[in-house]
């Protein structure tokens, strides 16, 4: 009896805020494909379901008799247990699968590994692998829904969600926000996520980082790029400190970690020339007097650990509504 | 003594600067008679309204035999060529072994005897095991019959290395042909460098790559003074560089594929491995620089890059998945979509680059239609329009972007040796 005014009250958050819409797709690869709408639609549902996770019992019965799938391909400590945080809220089964990437000449393909575990009985697919695109070739294989957790380094839509989300919770508006990207944007997945998400919504993104660390193409982009961080810093509403990226980096993109953090790094010196409410975030995992200095990172401008906290609640809405499609559909 | 007669066509011969009607008399084997023919007794093949040219001459294929015959074989290879109206195909070193001694080299020809469909002409590799160190036996391999060299799937990188193969092959009037690539440059690269790439977060590789390699080899065989063959071109910049190296009057030729004539970079944006290939699909400014090539005769020829893969292998993630597409079967309608139906060129240009040019860069004794040579003759029909259909594919993979595309134009005879080895109904 709880448990289903709690889905009704969770529901309803959705419906009152947009009225009208009504969300179609079975899959989320990436905000890129997103509308405007769509993404708001997630966000308003993510609100909905934070309360869930303040509650003593912090469980809906939305997603049960589903089964999650956690696929990773690479490590991943906080993603991972968060969608499965998320999924178990929503009383979902979850199987945590951990893979080596496929290969020809050895182990088993992304295709073949796909389609056993759908012959298991699943039905949504969380991917996490170092191919960009390998959530898509997923989509090609097997029928279930499939979220993307970070794919190479194209997208990783969650993660852009729950920085969205944190930045909306403590500005509303994002029209004319100017959000600073700052440090590898040419390996970031978070960096493409956050630059599509923060444009759709209406924000102004700046890319900060060495010209070897910026991707070719960009000048295409609705972004900024901007390689002095002093310059620009006093102008910002959000920085995004990005994590450098040492296992992606193939050859010296920069001559030492020192000139880097000199450079780029969000030192308690740099934040003196920054907005006095700034807000400060990282994806983590922190590399801790690299891109950010500790003081900084557990400083009053930080959100970090809101976003964490916040990446359930989005992670949630994203298997709500990707199952719903699923029941929209058959319902056709 | 056997003898065809083929009546009516539109008969094109660009080593002969012939395009008119007329009738060809085919007697045991070789080309006997060309004009206006009577003859009673014999086979007679009507190509009204059908342009008969010399045999299409192929020069970058990979037949993956000896090594991966899971994915081609010679004889499955050379009769997808002659179902595309190829009648001479040149096979590409990088199989396993490497077609790098005059063993494997005999091994090639051996097998393409006993399939006995289109002719094929081994290409061996400059440096032992394409490995860009050591020379490869270039003596041995031109005895048993190789007909050029190329490491083709990598450039060779070391610029000594190339310039002593290059002054090496000097002896033997055979062309070195090189698939340009800066490895350090190209990276881990699996799409063109750019805007699509980074939106699809796949590294990329970007044109310099190719570029710099062409530029580096040019002075090489400039300084070797021997002509200089450069494998499927796919940049703006490379074309600009055959252009300036013709005008200084250098042996320099270069070959275009299908692909980097129709598809651009965006195509990847499915993710779908199909339009992964090596050098990668460019951009549009690159395909108008391509064509204006062709155009103006910087571009000699048009050849395949035919590179046959598993299915299970191009079902992989698009960064795991191999480079290349086939396309031997359907190759000629391709060409007409993307050169004569543009008017980028006419007929006859376009049997001249698929037949005299790519014989005369391989020194081979085909692509004529001259009076005593091989009856070698593709008959086409310029007005057949049908879909491509991987399942009817003669090639043992099925690894092509094409499938289900309308085409204008098709090989309806293809005779190798005055037989007549494929024919297409209308």
């Amino acid at each position: 009896m709880v448990e289903k005014t709690i889905e009704k009250r969770s529901v309803k958050t959705t419906t009152k805020n947009t009225p009208k819409f009504i969300w179609r797709r079975k899959h989320l690869l990436g905000l890129q494909d997103l509308s405007r709408e769509e993404l708001i639609h997630i966000l308003d549902t993510a609100k909905g379901f934070k309360g869930i996770s303040k509650r003593s019992v912090k469980k809906a019965p939305t997603l049960r008799g589903k089964v999650v799938v956690n696929l990773f391909f690479e490590d991943s400590t906080r993603t991972r247990n968060s969608f499965t945080l998320a999924a178990s809220r929503l009383s979902a089964d979850v199987l945590e699968f951990t893979a080596k990437t496929s290969s020809v000449s050895k182990g088993e393909t992304l295709r073949d590994t796909a389609r056993n575990l759908e012959a298991m009985g699943i039905d949504i697919v969380v991917i996490r692998h170092s191919a960009g695109g390998a959530p898509h070739l997923l989509t090609r294989c097997i029928d279930a829904c499939i979220i993307n957790a970070g794919d190479g380094y194209h997208e990783h839509p969650t993660q852009g969600l729950l920085d969205i989300f944190s930045i909306r919770e403590l500005r509303p508006d994002l029209s004319g926000l100017k959000v600073a990207i700052v440090g590898d944007i040419a390996h970031s997945r978070v960096a493409r996520s956050n630059i599509w998400g923060l444009h759709k919504l209406g924000a102004e993104v700046y890319l900060v980082a060495p010209p070897t660390l910026m991707p070719s193409g960009i000048e295409k982009m609705p972004v900024t790029p901007c390689y002095n961080f002093d310059e620009i810093i006093g102008q910002m509403d959000v920085l995004n400190m990005l994590r450098v990226q040492f296992e992606r980096i193939g050859s010296s993109v920069f001559p030492s970690v020192l000139e880097y953090s000199r450079l780029f790094g969000l030192t308690v010196e740099r934040m003196k020339r920054a907005k006095k409410d700034v807000i400060v975030m990282h994806p983590g995992p922190l590399n801790r007097g690299l891109e950010i200095e500790s003081e900084v990172a557990d400083g009053p401008n930080s959100t970090i650990l809101q976003q964490v906290s916040n990446g359930v609640a989005v992670r949630m809405a994203v298997l709500f509504l990707v199952n719903q499609a699923v029941v929209l559909e058959k319902k056709k | 003594m056997s003898e065809l007669l083929i009546k009516n066509g539109r008969v094109i011969d660009p080593a002969n600067k012939m395009d008119m009607i007329a009738d060809i008399l085919v007697r045991d084997g070789k080309i006997a008679e060309l004009g206006r023919i009577n003859k009673n007794g014999c086979e007679v093949i009507n190509a009204e309204n059908r342009l008969v040219t010399p045999g299409l001459v192929d020069m970058h294929v990979h037949l993956r035999e000896p090594g991966e015959e899971e994915e081609e074989t010679i004889a499955s290879g050379s009769t997808a060529a002659v179902a595309g109206g190829f009648t001479s195909i040149a096979c590409m070193p990088n199989t396993n072994p490497t077609i790098d001694n005059e063993a494997t080299v005999d091994y090639v020809y051996r097998q393409a005897s006993n399939a006995g469909k289109a002719n094929v002409f081994a290409v061996g590799a400059i440096t032992k095991g394409r490995a860009g160190k050591e020379l490869a036996e270039m003596g041995q391999m031109v005895r048993g019959g190789a007909v050029a060299f190329t490491d083709d799937g990598s450039g060779v990188q070391n610029p000594a290395v190339m310039l002593r193969a290059l002054q090496y092959v000097r002896m033997f009037d055979k062309v070195l042909m090189q698939h340009c690539q800066d490895n350090a440059l190209a990276g881990s690269g699996c799409m063109n460098s750019g805007y699509q790439a980074t939106i699809l977060g796949l590294p990329g590789m970007p044109a310099l790559a190719e570029e710099l390699m062409l530029y580096r080899d040019i002075q090489l065989a400039k300084k070797a003074s021997v002509p200089y063959h450069a494998q499927h071109i796919s940049t703006q910049g490379s074309a600009d560089l055959i252009r300036q190296a013709r005008k200084q009057g250098l042996k320099v030729t270069a070959e275009v594929t299908p692909h980097h004539l129709l598809f651009t970079d965006e195509a990847c944006i499915s993710y779908d491995p199909n339009y992964k290939m090596n050098p990668p699909l460019r951009t549009q400014e690159d395909i108008i620089a391509l064509q204006a090539a062709v155009a103006d005769g910087t571009i000699d020829c048009l050849a395949s890059d035919h590179a046959p893969h598993l299915r299970s292998e191009k079902e992989l993630e698009f960064l795991q998945a191999p480079f290349g597409i086939i396309s031997l079967d359907c190759a000629l309608g391709l060409y007409v979509k993307a050169l004569i139906e543009t008017d980028i060129i006419d007929w006859p240009r376009l049997i001249e680059m698929m037949t005299c040019n790519p014989a005369r860069i391989l020194r081979i004794n085909k692509g004529t239609l001259s009076i005593g040579c091989d009856a070698d003759i593709t008959i086409i029909d310029p007005d057949h329009h049908w879909q491509v259909d991987i399942d009817q594919f003669k090639s043992r993979s099925r690894n092509c972007p094409y499938h289900g595309w309308e085409l204008s134009a098709r090989p309806v005879c293809t005779i190798v040796g005055g037989r007549i080895l494929h024919r297409q109904s209308s």
